[in-house]
């Protein structure tokens, strides 16, 4: 709930286009609520973002896309071991579905 | 090098329905926000009884009765499988009924704050009287009791709490001051809870372990809960509280802190006094929380389970100078997560178990077991949470097979070979490391393993005083006998080895 404020204060403050959002939620589905609500708005109509719109650009930490982003040594060195433990296929499933479909940015 | 040894362990459990629905802080929450809720509504007909909740094969493991391997005999869920010969006696504690812990709670009450109806106490005394640790001069703290209208009047105009059995107010915690929080009805609920489930483990400690009241120098509790009143919100000691009904004359204690990770934080701070010298034996115990009790209820509502967290946990150990027997506790393989760690699982893992096991030159297929959260999963599953063991085990085969000490197709091996299925109530500290520590050290003594790694994590940022995040660990291992050699050189081999020089020497100026 607090994390939800601080994502709908930050977007307020930097504009929508600034924003990027990184997930690292183990559980597939709680990443795909996760990606939902900061594109779509709160499924659950429990937090601030209730109803909100924000259509940000979000991406879970063990997807390609952010995968290609950084330093492969970084890469390894923070996330290698959770890309072996996580079920990275179903995670990238559920978020980028969210992200293609709500995500206001296409690029 | 003598290390200190782990000498016992206790675990209780107390079954405590009532305390779910009026205590919780789901269901007060809910109170408070939706008093007319479904859930709320709902909520009592998923209550247990108190055979069902002894019943229960993960409690039956956490009083002893049953070995952890044997939750893998049985397939998930297990709050539907049949166990046989299950009893309230384990051989760590017992799992306690409602009602005579509320006798409890009275009994290691010290200000009178505790106050039971006459019918009740009657009725709890005489249950009390037979109960084999319960010493007459204890069941004498129970009193004769109030009337219930006395009751009832201080709960309407007094602000105190009421104490129920099977729906039916029996008793009630009245305030200690009329204005401080801090000592208002809500937290002497809770803390004496904490206080009389601690006292409840540390007379199980005393009694299953041999050990003798008074030898015990140092008691370290390590619950969740914070005594105090509005100059010093937590000022503690809980310690002394418990010793004190525990008999134990010659000790002093403190309380430590760390969320979770409190009674991994107080092992190692116990082992080190016992290691230094500074005492000889240390008792570490902690009582539980009402506030968990339900915590994840409407999860298990909304999908038909039992309310499975009904239960309040308790342990304590004593951590003792070696004796050559008992399993040792490596005071030189202890991990940390320190400030500067970080809070990647990654970073977590590392400093918590490859960085101590560097340390000793050991692989992390030289720990033959890893004691972790071992929070049960027929409650932390339906409620999304997952299988709390078993992402610890994943996350320490990965860093294993990084480390080139596992194949990567061996992960599912290592974690049936190194780890465990869990079994505690998600009572936080109470999970975190500790339910394995007693049956670790028989498995160590039975030689069925050598060496365990008791690991525990903290959400330090849930007090909003700091975004870390906090976790320790320490190997514990077979105590390899030899007290006399590790304690050094002997005052004879010293006389010998100075002889030899003092020969080597002269014979060198003969040969001058």
């Amino acid at each position: 709930m607090e994390i939800q404020g601080r994502v709908k204060d930050l977007t307020e403050k930097y504009g929508a286009e600034n924003m990027v959002v990184i997930i690292g939620g183990a559980e597939a589905e709680a990443a795909g609520l996760a990606a939902e609500t900061v594109t779509a708005g709160d499924p659950t109509y429990a937090g601030p973002l209730a109803g909100v719109v924000l259509g940000l650009r979000v991406y879970h930490a063990v997807e390609e896309e952010f995968k290609n982003e950084v330093d492969p040594e970084v890469y390894d060195e923070q996330i290698g071991m959770m890309e072996m433990v996580l079920d990275v296929d179903e995670i990238s499933k559920e978020v980028s579905t969210m992200r293609n479909e709500y995500s206001q940015y296409k690029d | 090098m003598s290390y200190p040894t782990i000498k016992g362990a206790s675990y209780i459990l107390v079954h405590a329905p009532d305390m779910v629905l009026n205590n919780g802080t789901t269901q007060t929450t809910e109170k408070y926000l939706h008093p007319d809720s479904e859930y709320l509504k709902n909520l009592p007909s998923h209550l247990r009884t108190y055979e069902e909740a002894v019943n229960y094969l993960p409690n039956q493991v956490y009083i002893g009765n049953h070995h952890p391997d044997e939750l893998r005999k049985y397939e998930q869920p297990w709050h539907d499988k049949k166990i046989e010969g299950a009893t309230r006696e384990g051989r760590f504690g017992e799992i306690m009924p409602q009602d005579e812990f509320i006798g409890m709670m009275k009994i290691v009450d010290s200000f009178d704050l505790v106050k039971l109806s006459v019918e009740f106490t009657k009725d709890v005394k005489a249950k009390l009287i037979k109960h084999p640790l319960i010493t007459d001069e204890m069941v004498a703290n129970l009193k004769q009791g109030e009337t219930l209208s006395d009751i009832e009047g201080l709960i309407q105009e007094h602000g105190a709490e009421g104490l129920f059995f099977n729906g039916k107010l029996v008793g009630c915690v009245k305030r200690a001051h009329d204005v401080d929080q801090n000592l208002n009805a809500h937290v002497l609920f809770e803390n004496l809870v904490s206080k009389a489930s601690g006292v409840l483990a540390a007379l199980h400690l005393l009694d299953k372990n041999d050990i003798i009241p008074d030898e015990i120098d140092y008691v370290i509790e390590c619950s969740e809960e914070a005594c105090g009143d509005m100059n010093q919100r937590g000022g503690g000691n809980f310690s002394k509280a418990i010793a004190e009904v525990a008999g134990l004359i010659n000790a002093s204690g403190s309380d430590i802190r760390g969320f979770c990770a409190a009674p991994i934080h107080s092992i190692i701070s116990a082992a080190s006094l016992v290691k230094a010298g500074t005492f000889k034996k240390v008792m570490i115990v902690s009582g539980g929380s009402t506030a968990k009790l339900g915590m994840n209820g409407k999860d298990h509502v909304k999908k038909d389970l039992p309310i499975l967290e009904d239960v309040i946990g308790g342990f304590a150990m004593v951590i003792a100078e070696n004796d050559g027997e008992n399993p040792i506790l490596r005071t030189d393989l202890v991990g940390k997560h320190n400030v500067g760690t970080g809070s990647s699982p990654q970073a977590v893992i590392t400093s918590l178990v490859t960085d101590p096991l560097d340390r000793g030159n050991l692989k992390i297929t030289d720990i033959d077991k890893f004691s972790v959260e071992m929070q049960n999963p027929d409650v932390t599953k339906p409620a999304g949470a997952g299988d709390v063991p078993n992402a610890n085990y994943k996350m320490i085969a990965a860093l294993g097979v990084k480390r080139g000490e596992l194949e990567r197709s061996g992960i599912n091996d290592f974690i049936l070979n190194h780890g465990m299925e869990g079994w505690a109530p998600t009572q936080g500290h109470i999970p975190s490391g500790v339910p394995y520590i007693g049956f670790g050290r028989e498995d160590i003594l039975k030689g069925k393993i050598d060496k365990a790694m008791i690991i525990g994590k903290g959400s330090l940022f849930l007090g909003r005083m700091t975004n870390l995040f906090d976790g320790a660990s320490i190997v514990m291992e077979k105590n390899p006998g030899n007290i006399q050699e590790e304690k050094g050189v002997s005052e004879e081999e010293i006389r010998r080895l100075v002889a030899e020089a003092m020969r080597d020497f002269a014979s060198h100026l003969l040969k001058d």
